[in-house]
């Protein structure tokens, strides 16, 4: 609060010919109930700022906006960027479609300005910058798992860009995320997690769920219905999805203070809103489950195809948090009825084959809509340890081939690149389609293991990109004040909306060697070469002389006496 | 005593426009003798490089040694940006935990070693012999970040705290490398030749902990072992509810000594070396203090613990420098914006469908195949011979 007060008098200081950059500072917080009695929350905070990183002379005053990040946009040239950490996978067969979606580990991908001469370089520098502000080992990304799409990822904000060269992509699945991830990602935010949603970011409650995934995406977008001039938008994002059996309760019944360990007090002084959404639409009448404190703020918005109902809370006005002055949401299930609404598009992948040498991947797609059919873009990066045989490459969709209409293929080298696979395909209506390919395994430099190698190897999660057709019109009108929940992506018709899969990631065993062998051979070895070689040499070598035993006393007396006799001795 | 007490008869008996000089002048002599007390131990920062070697969920109780003492580094001072921490394996979210986010050191999940504000710098597969030596010595690549480098100056006093499995002269990292005692005491003496350390602490809990500093020969090392060459060092209690046991005895025993100390506790080193007796740590602990040069009786727990800021006093003037000045700003709205943007299209069907395939940049042949081209085209004419060259151009 002090920090707070004390920008604002600095502000005021500032002599009025130089004009600041505007920024503005949103926080929301949207739970959905889901129907297996889980829970989803889902936080955003968004930082707009009307400044431009690229000119000549460097920002030098940041206030919302933090200088971390900022510094790293302009040092690294960037246009746009996505990096996310995910603890679990997201079941969308029983929780439906997330607001942000995000594969399991980390993923990171970046959009370059035009004006960067060596990509590469500039990418290797980047990810070793991030490692150190997230505090995460993601200096392990390099070429052997990097990729460059060709048609996936197109930008998310403002850019009219068909040159791939720019855009890097890298996952790594085996990232684990905890709270010294989470520790530098709260600091980022402008009111740290003291005031506002993010005291509810709690560590012992975040990872104690069944997905917790947390983003920051950094583009560009347009300030206005004009859209002649941009600003920068910083959004971090929370996504978990709390289990109720996990949390030990036997009825249904959610609250902040059961989720989070912690009630709202106050909304974040610097936000210009801060706002808590619940999903009612599947309640219409209250007959589903009961929501308390009562709210009268209503508002509807279309966010992944259909039109939801949420009540809000607005945190900004004082009467929200009653008179004990805080906001403990309770909601308190009535019956257990209503079913949930099939997702349209989910996907599936798993390894096939037995034995340590072949095996098949299979990516399997289902199309629920009843009629209608639409494109899919499948990117699948492979390392380059799993040979892929590219001619056994088949898509089926009702048993009979579909020849995607896009095919782009990139081979692996040794220890240089992964595979890229790329593939558009039209989904035919209520269907499975499979892409299959067979792969064999190759045996490593006994260096090259990881220290736990019988772990497996993780090939990262498949993304597929996908215009899903939707039953309510699309909001195409981007510039009407919208919930953040559902500005996220880009919406350019009205009849589909844009939405990204992550499949599971896989896990495959890689032939091991067995590692105390060296020291098992030389030990073998030197035995039989000592114990061989040396009797040998022993036997050619070595000369016997006989050797008197030494006399006893009695005899030595006896030939002394003799020796003075003259005599010979015994 | 007698310099207050002359102050005060001083006081009393001189009119008052020479009463505040002379006060003055009395008050910074007296101050300046209190601050030589200041420097006796002659540094300025404290760095702490602290790491756990081991990797897999048996082994949680070397990330809890290593996180009790960040914990204890950090209560007394010491910030994030001055502590390089080292964890072989996660433990906190690790899916057999039954608590996530949380390790603890007691039983009965008394203390939460974690806690809500952690930074790892190098985690899993980082934790290398390869990047420890790097980080003491400072030999990493340019573009690693401030938080995984130590930099520490002539000035500096380091606490290096190692905990893991190890044997007679080595310590074992992720149960697939070792470093050696000659290595350390090496790397010791590159920071030291190299100015990077003013007093350094070396604290090991391991098996046989003492091997490890038999070999150093770098002046100002002060090093600890919780155990003797040819002894085991044991754990301390397990935990019924997770399953391993939660701390090593001699870190146990350290750590409630550490509780006992704040920033401004006297307690010397002295002290520390009689933490953990035979009879509660089963193995003998050592101490080396002949490289070290000052007594250890005086030198405080804080000194290499703590952060404690020294203060110097100036009486001199300091010009600061010019106020920077503000940038012009470019009038923005000069000229009207003849652009529009727009969002990009998230899957332009067609676009993608007509792309024309990425022109690869064209190489010259590889080695290999001009190689080839060379051996089929020497064999050729070897075979045939060079008078039909006419025959074929």
């Amino acid at each position: 609060m002090e920090a707070a007060h004390w920008l604002v008098l600095l502000m005021t200081l500032v002599p009025s010919s130089v004009p600041q950059p505007k920024d503005d500072f949103q926080e929301e917080l949207v739970i959905r109930p889901l129907h297996s009695g889980d829970i989803y929350a889902s936080f955003q905070f968004r930082t707009l700022w009307d400044t431009d990183f690229m000119r000549e002379n460097k920002v030098s005053h940041y206030r919302l906006f933090p200088k971390s990040l900022g510094q790293v946009i302009s040092k690294f040239s960037v246009r746009e960027l996505h990096i996310s950490f995910t603890q679990g996978y997201w079941r969308t067969m029983q929780w439906g479609q997330p607001f942000i979606p995000s594969p399991p580990g980390a993923e990171l991908w970046v959009w370059f300005q035009d004006s960067v001469t060596d990509v590469d370089a500039t990418w290797k520098e980047l990810t070793n910058v991030l490692s150190g502000i997230f505090c995460a080992s993601l200096n392990f990304i390099d070429s052997t798992n990097t990729v460059q799409p060709s048609a996936s990822f197109k930008p998310l904000g403002i850019g009219n860009v068909t040159d791939h060269s720019f855009l890097r992509y890298a996952t790594l699945p085996r990232e684990i995320v905890c709270t010294e991830n989470l520790t530098p990602w709260k600091k980022l935010l402008p009111c740290g997690s003291k005031a506002g949603l993010a005291v509810l970011l709690k560590s012992e409650k975040l990872f104690h769920s069944s997905f917790h995934s947390q983003a920051v995406h950094i583009r560009s977008v347009c300030q206005d219905w004009q859209c002649k001039t941009t600003s920068w938008e910083l959004r971090q994002t929370v996504n978990s999805v709390f289990d109720l059996h996990n949390s030990g309760q036997a009825k249904r019944e959610w609250s902040l203070f059961k989720m989070f360990s912690r009630t709202l007090t106050e909304a974040c002084p610097l936000a210009s809103s801060s706002k808590l959404y619940i999903d009612i639409t599947d309640n219409p009448q209250g007959e589903q489950f009961e929501l308390s404190p009562a709210t009268s703020l209503l508002s509807q918005a279309v966010v992944l195809g259909d039109r939801r109902t949420f009540s809000v809370y607005d945190l900004t006005q004082e009467t929200t948090f009653g008179s004990v002055r805080s906001l403990n949401l309770l909601i308190r299930w009535k019956s257990n009825e209503g079913e949930m609404l099939r997702p349209l598009l989910h996907a599936e992948r798993y390894v096939a084959g037995y034995g340590l040498q072949t095996g098949e991947i299979h990516t399997l797609m289902y199309n629920n809509h009843p009629y209608r059919s639409f494109p899919v873009l499948l990117l699948d990066s492979v390392p380059w340890y799993l040979r892929l045989y590219i001619h056994t490459l088949s898509v089926t969709s009702k048993g009979k081939d579909n020849k995607p209409s896009y095919i782009h293929y990139e081979p692996s080298k040794d220890r240089v690149k992964p595979h890229l696979l790329e593939m558009l395909i039209q989904l035919p209506p209520n269907s499975v389609t499979e892409v299959t390919v067979q792969f064999e395994r190759a045996l490593l430099k006994w260096t090259e293991y990881p220290p736990d190698p019988n772990h497996g190897f993780y090939v990262g999660s498949s993304v597929i990109s996908s215009l899903v057709p939707s039953t309510v019109a699309m909001d195409t009108n981007s510039t009407r004040e919208r919930p953040l929940f559902s500005s996220f992506f880009p919406c350019k018709e009205e009849s589909s909306y844009f939405v990204r899969i992550y499949t599971e990631p896989l896990l495959v065993n890689l032939p091991t060697p067995d590692f105390s062998m060296p020291y098992n051979v030389i030990c073998l070895t030197c035995t039989v070469v000592a114990v061989g070689y040396g009797s040998l040499y022993n036997l050619l070598t070595r000369s016997f002389q006989i050797e008197e035993p030494n006399p006893g006393l009695a005899k030595r007396i006896a030939n002394v006496i003799r020796k003075m006799r003259g005599v010979p001795p015994l | 005593m007698l310099a207050l007490l002359m102050l005060n008869i001083l006081a009393y008996m001189t009119p008052n426009p020479d009463k505040t000089q002379i006060i003055i002048h009395l008050l910074s002599v007296i101050s300046q003798n209190s601050a030589g007390q200041f420097f006796s131990s002659g540094h300025t920062n404290n760095w702490a490089v602290l790491v756990c070697t081991s990797r897999f969920w048996f082994n949680y109780r070397h990330v809890a040694n290593t996180l009790s003492v960040y914990r204890s580094v950090k209560r007394l001072g010491i910030p994030d940006s001055h502590i390089v921490l080292m964890l072989a394996d996660d433990m906190a979210c690790n899916h057999r935990n039954p608590k996530p986010a949380t390790v603890f050191s007691h039983k009965n999940m008394e203390l939460n070693v974690y806690g809500d504000d952690v930074e790892v710098d190098y985690r899993g597969y980082e934790v290398t012999v390869e990047n420890f030596l790097r980080v003491l010595t400072g030999r990493l690549p340019p573009s690693t970040p401030r938080s995984k480098r130590l930099l520490s100056d002539d000035r500096s006093n380091i606490l290096i705290y190692l905990t893991g499995h190890g044997g007679n002269g080595f310590l074992k990292f992720q149960d697939s490398e070792e470093i050696s005692n000659v290595e350390l005491a090496d790397a010791f003496e590159q920071m030291w030749q190299k100015r990077r350390y003013n007093e350094l602490l070396f604290i090991i809990d391991t098996c046989q902990g003492a091997s490890m500093y038999e070999r150093f020969y770098s002046p100002n090392i002060m090093a600890l072992a919780s155990s003797q060459v040819g002894e085991d060092s044991l754990s301390h209690q397990p935990d019924l509810a997770i399953g391993v046991h939660l701390m090593d005895r001699y870190t146990f025993y350290m750590l409630e000594f550490l509780e006992d100390i704040h920033p401004a506790s006297k307690t010397n080193m002295n002290d520390l070396f009689k933490v953990c007796p035979k009879s509660q740590c089963v193995s003998t602990p050592g101490h080396r203090t002949d490289l070290f040069l000052r007594d250890p009786g005086s030198v405080l727990i804080t000194d290499f613990f703590g952060s404690v800021r020294k203060v110097e006093l100036t009486m001199d003037a300091i010009n600061l420098t010019d106020p920077i000045k503000q940038m012009e700003e470019n009038p923005v709205n000069g000229e009207e914006q003849k652009e529009v943007y727009s969002y990009a299209d998230q899957l332009p069907v067609s676009e993608i469908i007509h792309q024309k395939p990425k022109q690869k940049d064209w190489h010259p042949p590889d080695g290999f195949i001009l190689g080839l081209w060379t051996l089929i085209l020497l064999v050729f004419f070897k075979t045939y011979g060079i008078k039909h060259l006419k025959h074929i151009f």
